[in-house]
């Protein structure tokens, strides 16, 4: 269960180091890298705070991943949830923040 | 290595919903007062809710009463419960709710303005960004200094008397030693005990938290505070692999426990949180397994809903269901157990204190999952105690005033800190290969998942000589930097939160809750265990105290 950084995407903006809550992950040579991705929780706060989207989270082989990608667009009204999958096709998934879950 | 002193009036450790509520009533109602609330990470995602939260699960609903709530905990953790506790929790909760509606928390409502249930004592929500909210009103308080990134290690102990903690800053690289007039204790319960569902790569997707390390339960267990109840485990039914929330299908689409077979089968086990789990375990072990949430044929507009919701709060799930195929339309939502967790807000582990939230050490406060006694306070209980501890301990340092730091003390902070960084680590063992063996160690003999959560007297003393041995190999751990540091002081931490345990766990002999606490030699209830287990550390060695189920009876300590 981990994130992993786009390092080419990265401007070295910090903001996924001060948001992860197992600080685990550090700018190292002006871009963010994560200590260890078995330490991630998954908790996808450092993907909803990277401006530049270069953060996305994946599920391991072990709990059922199969090469997807996990992107989340982040603004005040809502976030984008964006699944990128291997074959280059993709899915998009809103969650309105002014909107409570059905269930 | 550097030092940086700090002073307050009032010290919040741990800023997850009590640490942030406990901040904010101390924001608004004593503003004469200087409060620091440390994090080990930064409050606007740390703690439970980092990725958010789906529903708030102690509400009182119309028609319901606070007693109604506190009857309903104590039935399902068997009586083992301060009614004192509960009920002051469950008088609060419409309270706390209506704050974070005011301060952002968006809250569904029906068409008269009241708010949704989702069953008779929760309420549907969006709680994806529940932490931000909370960050935000705490940082607006003016007399509220939060510092972000400081581990707390210890609490500064005069007389018996808390008067503040040290930590690490992780980011300055320095020590922190921090005086206060009173402390309020919100680090959390404990994770990382047992070997996880996913040993391997996906160690840490866990139900709880896996950076609440059980600090509180260590720092007062070495400071000498009295602990409650921690042989009540919690355990969660989840997702299959994911480790996602269930009650959000099993409620929110009213899916049933089904076996593979096809067959409900909950009935025949009860119906309380510890037996709905217990159910799968037995299912599984008698050939009936795997256990599923009955998901099959509903709408494509309730899927839809679905993915929504688990995006707000474990977005493994959505991702789970579109990679794996195994879409909850066309397939039943399989479920399993997760390891044992020591967590206050689910069970009645934690600091044993009064009404107002005071431990037994004077000057230290309790509130959330570290404090114990009040099992489903969940997130807005846990905002009840906050609120709590934060006018108790208000009253307490008025009264206590500032106090300075001893040199003698700091001296011995700076020589712990510094022979854990001298050299590097002697032999063969990492922090890494210690945790491993304790939550292998535990997972075998103290009733984790291999054990399908039984233990014996005989297991437990294995388990005892392992926790030992990993204790004192701790001792020789080296860190590179600070970063390095965290990791060894978590790992003892979580070494003498198992030492406890594994006492507690001993000292009940009974069967009270099905696999929280599934004492093969006592595999049945007893009527002599109506009482609280409560353990003191006492020379390094785990004193059990048995104590009445209400106070008044006796105010001596049964034996």
């Amino acid at each position: 269960m981990s994130i992993a950084i786009e390092k080419d995407k990265c401007v070295g903006c910090g903001l996924c180091t001060e948001a992860c809550p197992g600080n685990l992950l550090k700018l190292w040579e002006g871009k963010a890298h994560i200590r260890d991705v078995r330490d991630c929780w998954g908790c996808t706060a450092c993907v909803k705070e990277c401006p530049r989207q270069a953060i996305y989270y994946y599920l391991a082989a072990d709990l059922g991943g199969s090469g997807g990608r996990l992107y989340a667009q982040n603004n005040e009204r809502e976030i984008k949830w964006q699944m990128l999958w291997p074959d280059g096709s993709s899915d998009e998934i809103v969650t309105v923040k002014q909107e409570a879950n059905k269930y | 290595m550097k030092v940086r002193n700090e002073q307050s009036d009032i010290l919040i450790i741990g800023g997850g919903a009590a640490g942030c509520y406990a901040a904010l009533t101390l924001g608004e109602e004593y503003p004469g007062l200087d409060v620091l609330l440390a994090d080990k990470a930064n409050i606007k995602r740390s703690g439970c809710l980092a990725a958010g939260v789906n529903a708030l699960n102690a509400y009182i609903t119309p028609g319901h009463t606070p007693q109604d709530y506190a009857d309903y905990a104590k039935e399902d953790a068997a009586g083992i419960v301060r009614e004192d506790l509960l009920l002051s929790m469950s008088e609060g909760l419409n309270e706390v709710t209506a704050k974070l509606e005011k301060l952002g928390l968006v809250i569904q409502k029906n068409p008269d303005g009241s708010y949704a249930s989702r069953g008779w004592r929760n309420i549907k929500i969006n709680g994806e960004n529940i932490k931000p909210i909370l960050a935000k009103a705490v940082q607006d308080k003016a007399n509220v200094k939060v510092l972000n990134h400081i581990n707390i290690v210890d609490y500064l102990v005069e007389d018996g008397r808390v008067r503040g903690a040290w930590g690490i800053d992780l980011a300055k690289e320095e020590a922190v030693i921090i005086s206060a007039g009173a402390v309020i204790c919100a680090t959390g319960g404990a994770a990382g005990l047992y070997q996880p569902n996913h040993p391997g790569t996906s160690r840490h997707k866990m139900w709880y938290s896996p950076f609440n390390t059980g600090a509180g339960y260590a720092m007062g267990l070495r400071a000498g505070a009295e602990m409650t109840t921690f042989e009540m485990r919690f355990i969660a039914l989840r997702c299959k692999g994911t480790i996602a929330p269930t009650g959000t299908i099993a409620q929110g689409v009213g899916a049933p426990q089904v076996n593979s077979r096809g067959e409900k089968y909950q009935d025949k086990y009860g119906n309380t949180t510890a037996e709905r789990l217990w159910a799968v375990v037995k299912e599984n072990l008698a050939g009936h397994g795997p256990c599923y949430l009955g998901t099959k044929g509903i709408t494509l507009e309730q899927a839809a809903a679905l993915e929504r919701a688990y995006l707000n709060m474990a977005p493994a799930q959505t991702l789970f269901w579109r990679e794996s195929g195994l879409n909850p339309r066309d397939y039943d939502v399989e479920i399993e157990g997760s390891e044992p967790y020591v967590v206050g807000g689910h069970t009645a582990s934690g600091y044993w204190i009064g009404n107002d939230r005071s431990t037994t050490l004077p000057g230290l406060f309790a509130a959330g999952d570290v404090a114990g006694g009040c099992p489903q306070k969940y997130v807005t209980g846990s905002f009840v105690e906050g609120e709590i501890a934060a006018r108790a301990a208000a009253a307490f340092a008025r009264q206590a005033g500032k106090s300075g730091i001893d040199a003698e003390v700091q001296e011995n902070i700076i020589k712990q800190v510094e022979t854990f960084m001298e050299g590097s680590s002697e032999g063969n063992y990492t922090v890494e290969s210690l945790e491993e063996a304790m939550q292998q160690a535990m997972d075998e003999y103290a009733g984790g998942i291999k054990s399908h959560y039984g233990y014996s007297e005989s297991s437990l003393r294995i388990a005892r000589k392992h926790i030992e041995r990993l204790t004192k190999l701790s001792d020789k751990l080296r860190a590179a930097d600070f970063y390095g540091l965290l990791k060894i002081f978590e790992l003892r931490e979580r070494l003498l939160v198992c030492k406890a345990l594994i006492a507690h766990l001993a000292a009940r002999q009974e069967t009270r809750w099905h696999a929280f606490g599934e004492h093969l030699d006592y595999p049945e209830r007893r009527e002599e265990y109506q009482l609280f287990i409560n353990s003191r550390l006492e020379q390094g060695e785990v004193k059990i105290i048995r104590r009445p189920l209400v106070e008044s009876e006796s105010k001596e300590a049964v034996g």
